[in-house]
């Protein structure tokens, strides 16, 4: 009898690990930075390049960094979310334009709208770098010591928004 | 024909010139250059991850292909280098995994594998030997094998 089971029970074996193979999304790599200092930056305003804004300005808030481009069309999927986020006061998002022009930038918010307090020109893609950005749109949820606690690969969606970054924010703001 | 040659020694003479600027990266250091594709070699585009970062044609890996000719210019070493991007992107963007607690299935998972299905062949083997015993006719069975050797119908030929 066992000379049977044996190949079933490691036939079995493989298909549990194929299966949870398939489930994960391989484009999805764990960020290094999760529960560490957020990168500091300081960068101009895209509103407005004579003011700046730097990382550090945010210390004793918590606060999501949103990537985002005008060329990147999955930002257009996740603008809604981010617009309904802005929209109920929930968490403050401050934008990160990704190498992306300055009129692109300011159209692309006009044309769909502005969820951000403010949004920072990363031209040259240097501070994206620094925060591992590596797919447009990525979400940093940062805590009131400057410590990235969630990151979003990809765009925020509804599901993500409500059972993982709001659940957490609320849990970071006790 | 005057007028033939001359724009045709204008588009060898220019096209050389903008060819020449458009290298120009590649000849103003070639020992740098070539530490900096050595490199690149060894980390993963993150974007289309089966490709390191010198086979790759994203912008990400164009930058920081960038970031490492710089951080070269400014006298940093690889061992730096790898830090810098393993810091930000993680081990993940190692090309080829390190040995390390976390990996160590990776590496020797397919040796233990290797030895496990011969430890198994060995003892399937050793046992079917087992099984075979060499064991001579008795008497009553030889006188039997007889009979029914002589009580066979005759082969047609064919």
């Amino acid at each position: 009898m066992t000379r049977y089971l044996i190949p079933l029970a490691i036939f079995v074996v493989l298909v549990v690990f194929l299966a949870i193979g398939l489930g994960h999304d391989p484009r999805e790599v764990p960020s290094p930075l999760i529960n560490k200092p957020a990168p500091a930056f300081q960068l101009t305003q895209l509103h407005d390049p004579s003011k700046t804004f730097s990382a550090q300005e945010m210390r004793g808030k918590i606060w999501l960094l949103n990537v985002w481009a005008s060329w990147c069309v999955s930002c257009r999927d996740e603008h809604p979310v981010l617009l309904e986020l802005a929209r109920s006061g929930q968490l403050p998002i401050y934008g990160l334009n990704h190498k992306d022009k300055r009129d692109d930038g300011l159209a692309w918010l006009s044309d769909f709208g502005d969820p951000y307090v403010l949004s920072v020109a990363d031209t040259d893609g240097r501070v994206s770098i620094d925060y591992g950005v590596y797919g447009v749109p990525e979400t940093y949820l940062i805590d009131r010591g400057g410590v990235i606690r969630f990151k979003q690969i990809g765009p925020v969606t509804p599901k993500v928004l409500q059972e993982q970054i709001l659940p957490l924010a609320k849990e970071l703001s006790k | 024909m005057k007028f033939f040659i001359v724009s045709f020694l204008t588009v060898i003479v220019f096209g050389h010139v903008a060819a020449a600027q458009e290298a120009k990266p590649m000849a103003e250091d070639p020992e740098l250059e070539k530490r900096v594709l050595a490199l690149s070699h060894e980390l993963r585009c993150l974007v289309c991850q089966n490709e390191t970062l010198a086979d790759s044609r994203a912008d990400l890996a164009v930058d920081l292909r960038s970031e490492i000719r710089e951080q070269m210019r400014a006298g940093k070493s690889e061992k730096e280098i790898i830090a810098f991007m393993t810091e930000r992107y993680g081990q993940f963007v190692l090309y080829r995994p390190p040995v390390q607690p976390t990996t160590y299935l990776l590496w020797f998972g397919p040796f233990a594998l290797l030895l496990g299905g011969l430890a198994f062949l060995y003892r399937t083997l050793s046992r079917r030997r087992e099984l075979i015993v060499n064991r001579s006719l008795s008497a009553e069975e030889r006188s039997r094998v007889a009979e029914l050797l002589k009580s066979a119908p005759e082969k047609e030929s064919a």
